[in-house]
């Protein structure tokens, strides 16, 4: 059996059970949103044993180098021991100085660390509660703007995007944890093409990283894709298109799947995207927002030329709704 | 597994770099092709793209160690799942296509899926 020592006791797991869920399910609280490796809220660091490479995909190599990991991602072999600590250390204060509606669902909240967080355009931080809530938004802004941007859509029922909305007030006080992701433009070939897609909040990496782009002499086409269901889920609309004429490179495309105007296509976003590009060999894309979509584009896009390399994405997967004392922890 | 004096097919090829060039092409044949492809959705494709690395790797005799046994028990879910000569074939031909894509020469070509048909009885659980 391994087990895991945290705040000086030890917790069995069992076959198979992944850090987080041992942790969970002994009513330790961690915090945790996706359980699936994809928001980084439930890092820690172990400071004494070894964790699996896998629990450590996508971390920097300085954090891994700290022994930091990926507590959903943790399953370690029969017989591990492991001396773990949360990333309590990593986290910065802020402060919210902020918040208005982009649209009726997507609140722009602004936010202002202590401390300056250095970021890439695009990449996305964990947002933790004062009580411990902990999920993760795409960063909208620009590193050298003085306050740090998300865009967060109000789900119905949303624990954290139901208080943004509800009940936080400027002022009020958080912690980020974070950057992570590799959702960002990095400079150098400033003539490839370059597309960008996302639905919904998806909008928020992508808005960060096109003006990235166009602030770094980006010279080749740019193409940007906003999908939602009706006009009403597109935003930023009027600035995306005073962009577009400022810099002719740049090409903004919203599209919905009804009630489409002489302004806004009307399909599928991959159909709109393989009539405006169709043959996108050589290319760079991020593809930002909802799980199956972005994963579905992926493919195609792949499929229709683009090298894995150069095809960056963030699926916004959804929080996994905490099971109390499950007996089938870890069966996934 | 052949102990070949000469070069192996993957040091003519050009090693690990010819590989990574060699999976996109492939992993996109196989994608494409809808009498194999639900056999390689992944939510991961760089997993999967790995995998078909370690495949090409193996098929042009490069340096990854897989037995019989691997194979069986690497293929048993898929054959599970319906695997057959009809899926093999498919893929064996998606190999010879990107090959000859690359622009490898016919013996080499005809080595490498000489290799590749070898592994059909373990692949398909024969
Ligand atoms: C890498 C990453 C980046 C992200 N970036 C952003 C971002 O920039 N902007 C943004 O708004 N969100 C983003 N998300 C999603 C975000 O982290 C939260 O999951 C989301 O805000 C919901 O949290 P909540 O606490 O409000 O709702 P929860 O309390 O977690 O969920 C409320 C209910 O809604 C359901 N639900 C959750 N997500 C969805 C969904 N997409 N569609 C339908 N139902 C859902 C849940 O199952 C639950 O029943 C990102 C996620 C990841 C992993
Ligand atoms: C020429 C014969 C074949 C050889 C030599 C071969 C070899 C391999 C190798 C080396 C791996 C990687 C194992 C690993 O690293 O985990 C693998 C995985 C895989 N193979 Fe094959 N393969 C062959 C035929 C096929 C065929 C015909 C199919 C289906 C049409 C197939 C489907 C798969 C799949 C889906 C995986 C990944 C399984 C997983 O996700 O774990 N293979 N194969
Ligand atoms: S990465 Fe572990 S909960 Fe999201």
């Amino acid at each position: 059996m391994a087990k895991v020592k945290h705040e000086s006791n030890w917790y069995p797991l069992e076959s198979g059970e992944s850090v987080l869920d041992a942790l969970l399910r002994q009513g330790v609280s961690i915090p945790n949103a996706c359980r699936a490796g994809a928001c980084q809220s439930c890092l820690m660091r172990a400071v004494a044993g070894t964790v699996p490479e896998a629990s450590q995909v996508g971390l920097k190599d300085t954090l891994r180098a700290q022994g930091y990991f990926l507590a959903c991602a943790c399953r370690p072999p029969e017989g591990t021991l492991l001396e773990v600590t949360g990333a309590e250390a990593l986290r910065l204060p802020a402060r919210i100085q902020a918040l208005s509606w982009l649209s009726t669902s997507v609140l722009r909240v602004r936010l202002v660390t202590d401390s300056p967080l250095a970021y890439h355009a695009g990449q996305y931080l964990s947002l933790v509660r004062e009580d411990g809530l902990t999920r993760s938004y795409s960063l909208a802004s620009l590193p050298h703007e003085d306050a740090l941007e998300l865009h967060v859509r109000l789900l119905p029922g949303g624990a954290m995007s139901g208080w943004l909305a509800r009940d936080a007030r400027p002022g009020d006080r958080l912690q980020v944890q974070g950057p992570a992701g590799s959702c960002f433009y990095v400079p150098g070939r400033p003539e490839q093409p370059l597309l960008l897609a996302g639905t919904g909040t998806g909008l928020a990496p992508l808005y960060g990283i096109v003006r990235d782009a166009l602030a770094a002499g980006h010279s080749g086409p740019i193409w940007l894709f906003h999908g939602a269901r009706t006009p009403e889920g597109l935003y930023l609309t009027a600035e995306l298109r005073a962009l577009a004429e400022q810099h002719p490179q740049f090409h903004y495309r919203p599209g919905v799947l009804e009630g489409g105007t002489r302004d806004i296509a009307e399909g599928a976003l991959d159909a709109l995207i393989r009539a405006e590009c169709p043959k996108p060999v050589g290319w760079r894309a991020w593809l930002c927002g909802d799980g199956p979509l972005v994963l579905s584009l992926r493919k195609k896009l792949f499929l229709a030329g683009l090298s894995l390399k150069d095809l960056h994405t963030d699926a916004f997967l959804p929080s996994v709704p905490q099971v109390q004392r499950t007996s089938d922890a870890g069966a996934r | 597994m052949s102990v070949a004096a000469e070069k192996s097919v993957y040091e003519q090829l050009g090693g690990a770099p010819a590989m990574t060039a060699a999976v996109e092409v492939f992993y996109r044949k196989v994608l494409a092709d809808e009498h194999i492809s639900h056999f390689f959705e992944d939510v991961d494709m760089e997993r999967q793209a790995a995998k078909q690395k370690a495949f090409l790797t193996m098929v042009t005799g490069g340096p990854v160690q897989y037995s019989g046994r691997d194979m069986r028990a690497g293929h048993a879910p898929l054959v599970k799942r319906g695997l057959n000569d009809s899926h093999f074939d498919a893929v064996a031909g998606h190999l010879k296509a990107t090959l000859e894509e690359l622009g490898v020469a016919a013996p080499l070509v005809a080595k490498v899926l000489a290799i590749a048909e070898s592994a059909r009885v373990d692949v398909l659980g024969r």
